[in-house]
This record gives C-alpha cells, sequence and structure tokens, in this order.
C-alpha cells in the first residue's frame, strides 16, 4: 500500500511537468532559449535536452546537499552549482556535436539564467529529497524539450515551406525572423488557453445542473 | 565612428529584447505600467554598464593570463549576482528615495539573461575595454526603450476587447512579435 502511494506520487511529480504545470506553456518559465533557438525543430530539441540534462543534475545535487546549505547564501550555492553542469554541457556539446554548438550560440551558456533551473531548484528541489526532486526535474525537462520541439516544427515548417520534403508551399520568411517566434508561441499559448478553458467548462456544467 | 556603431546597432538595429530574446522574463512581467518599466530600465542599464567593466577587467586580467577560460560561466554569474548585491546596498545607504523607486527590481537583474548574454558577447566579440562600456550603455538603453514602449501599449491595451483565450500572456507576445517587426525596419541603418 505505501509503495503504490509512493509510486503514485513520483508518477504525478513526473507528469505535472509535461502537461498541467508546463513550464512553457502554463508557467512561462525560460522564455529566452524558448524564442531564440527554436529557428528549427533539431535546434530547438537539442536545446531542450541540454537544459534537461542541466536541470536534472543540479536538481539532484541541490536536494541531496539541502542541508547543509545554509540559507541566506542558497541562491548563490544553486547558481555555482548550475554553472558548473552548464560548463559541463557546454563542453560537450563543442566537442561532439560542433555544428549545434555553433548554431545555439551563446544561449547555451545562458542555461545559467534559466529561470527554469533556478525556479525548480527553489520550489522543489530545496523541500524534497533526492529522488522525488529527480523525478520532478526529469518531467519538467521533458516538458520543456517537447514545448521548443513543437516551436521549433512549426517555424521550421512554415518558415522553410516544406512539411518533411513531401508539401511545399512558399516560405513565410517571418517565421524564422524574431518576429516569428513570438507570434508562434503567443498564438500557442492562446490556443492551449481554449482548450483549458473549453475543458473547464464541461467539467463545471454537471455541478451547475445539480445546484 | 566605430562607437557610435556599436550604440546604435546594440540599441536599435540588433535590440537585445527584439531581435536577441535576451531578457524577456522582465519584459513581460514589468512591463504592464509605465512608471514601473522605466524604472526597471534605468536599473537595468545601470548594472549592465557596471558588469561590462567588471567582466572585461575578470576576463583580460584574470582568466586569460591564468588560462582559465572554461571558468567563464562560473566567474560571470558569480560577479553578477554580488554585484547585483553591493548595488542594492549602496543605494539603500545613499539615496533612499532611488532605494524605494528601484529596490524591488533590484535582486530579479541577477537572473535577466541579457546581463550575462551582454558579458558573453563581448568577449565573443573582442571588445576592447571602451567598446565594451560603450556596448553595455546601449544594450541597457535599447532594454529600456523596448520595456516602455511595450508598457505604453499595454496600458491601452487594458481597455480594449481582446478576446478571453488570448488575455494576458498571449496578447503581449504578439504585440512583442509586431514590435519585432517594425524594429526590422532599422536594419537598413547599419550593414554588419
Amino acid at each position: 500500500m505505501a509503495t503504490n502511494k509512493v509510486k503514485r506520487t513520483l508518477f504525478f511529480e513526473f507528469t505535472k511537468g509535461l502537461w498541467n504545470e508546463s513550464p512553457v506553456f502554463r508557467q512561462l518559465l525560460g522564455m529566452c532559449p524558448t524564442l531564440a533557438v527554436t529557428t528549427s525543430a533539431i535546434n530547438g530539441f537539442s536545446m531542450g535536452l541540454a537544459t534537461t540534462f542541466v536541470l536534472v543534475c543540479s536538481s539532484t545535487i541541490i536536494s541531496a546537499i539541502r542541508k547543509l546549505i545554509p540559507s541566506q547564501v542558497r541562491i548563490a550555492s544553486y547558481v555555482v552549482i548550475i554553472a558548473t553542469f552548464v560548463t559541463v554541457a557546454d563542453l560537450f556539446l563543442k566537442a561532439n556535436f560542433a555544428d549545434i554548438s555553433k548554431a545555439l550560440g551563446p544561449f547555451v551558456p545562458l542555461i545559467v539564467v534559466n529561470c527554469l533551473i533556478l525556479g525548480r531548484a527553489e520550489a522543489y528541489a530545496s523541500r524534497h529529497s533526492p529522488l522525488p526532486a529527480f523525478v520532478d526535474a526529469l518531467g519538467m525537462g521533458i516538458g520543456f524539450t517537447f514545448a521548443l520541439l513543437v516551436l521549433g516544427t512549426i517555424r521550421q515548417i512554415f518558415g522553410t515551406g516544406t512539411v518533411f520534403g513531401l508539401i511545399s508551399f512558399e516560405p513565410w520568411v517571418i517565421m524564422i525572423l524574431p518576429a516569428g517566434a513570438f507570434i508562434t508561441l503567443g498564438f500557442l499559448i492562446a490556443l492551449i488557453n481554449f482548450l483549458k478553458q473549453s475543458t473547464k467548462k464541461k467539467e463545471l456544467a454537471p455541478a451547475c445542473e445539480v445546484k | 565612428m566605430e562607437l557610435l556603431i556599436i550604440f546604435i546597432s546594440a540599441s536599435i538595429v540588433n535590440n537585445f529584447v527584439l531581435s536577441y530574446f535576451l531578457g524577456i522574463c522582465p519584459f513581460l512581467g514589468v512591463s504592464n505600467k509605465l512608471e514601473k518599466a522605466v524604472s526597471m530600465g534605468l536599473a537595468t542599464t545601470f548594472v549592465m554598464v557596471l558588469a561590462a567593466m567588471v567582466t572585461w577587467l575578470i576576463n583580460n586580467l584574470i582568466l586569460i593570463p591564468f588560462n582559465l577560460p572554461f571558468l567563464q560561466y562560473v566567474s560571470f554569474i558569480i560577479v553578477i549576482a554580488s554585484l547585483v548585491q553591493f548595488v542594492e546596498m549602496f543605494i539603500r545607504k545613499t539615496s533612499p528615495a532611488l532605494y524605494r523607486a528601484l529596490g524591488i527590481f533590484l535582486p530579479l537583474i541577477t537572473t535577466n539573461c541579457a546581463i550575462l548574454g551582454l558579458a558573453l558577447m563581448s568577449v565573443l566579440r573582442e571588445y576592447s575595454f571602451i567598446q565594451s562600456l560603450v556596448f553595455g550603455l546601449a544594450a541597457g538603453l535599447g532594454f529600456t526603450l523596448a520595456l516602455c514602449i511595450m508598457a505604453g501599449i499595454r496600458e491601452e491595451l487594458e481597455l480594449a476587447p481582446i478576446p478571453e483565450p488570448f488575455k494576458g500572456a498571449p496578447i503581449t507576445l504578439i504585440i512583442a512579435g509586431l514590435l519585432a517587426l517594425a524594429f526590422m525596419g532599422f536594419a537598413g541603418l547599419i550593414t554588419g
């Protein structure tokens, strides 16, 4: 029974990052990389993976040493831990995937100040033991990667004017320019708000009738 | 002349918010009132100029001579965080009125990626000390400009009938997109 409960909560911690508390679409965290690197699906995906790596490692470490960190200097300590893992990720990308590293440019080092990572460290990892912190970070990271992949795919399809080489049409140049990033994300969030509101209405409707 | 080009390029043509997507969090968060936007922009500009100076000194006097460039990220972010803390304490002691105006925004600046982005970019472009100083000032003013325009539009927007799902972040993002489009008109001002 007890293990069952633990499992269920862990599963809940994992899935909340995917949809209900999706970092990009619902919490609006980590917007800078989201908008900047999603000119193509592969760029968005690799940025998502790099961020997930840093998020998972730093959340686990922070939660493991959370009792050793004095609360006055906790933010500074978190930032140092995060910056260390970002350096690791950056050097790894530079050594093995030089093209992607060049395309992402200064946005790999900027993972340090991605508010998603510091936000999870402060709101979750500093209060939970390593295992839930690990699962929470993994869920959030995958949710973030998913959002970046979706945004990157949409912008790539419209910006290059082909759907994976199957259908081709006049490319919308604006979609790969900065303006396209803002507009696409705006419409995506509006769509998700719309879906959320219409499901909420359906849930509320029978309750009102009973009353 | 070269300094002028850096200034115009960083403040208008390659605006940090609208073409590099740096500092989006405060751009979306504090752009609902014009007054707040001005204070936030000026505080950020101030920290940016200081950060550009200090990170240049650290990079050229410590990291490069001792062959430690892999410590760049760690050292830059620590310096920026402590700089913000120091500025906050300094302003509180010397000018309580200014502190009240800027106070709550100062801690937020640490996690503003525009600051770290500025430091990293001036390293990447191998700017001299004076050049990075001008670059910092221009980027800060450009950030303030974008924030103020956005705040002005959003103040008007409060009275506009916006479809329900677009309220809040989505409409702000779309307006930012249109602004970015408008700023692209400056692209011909400078070549390269």
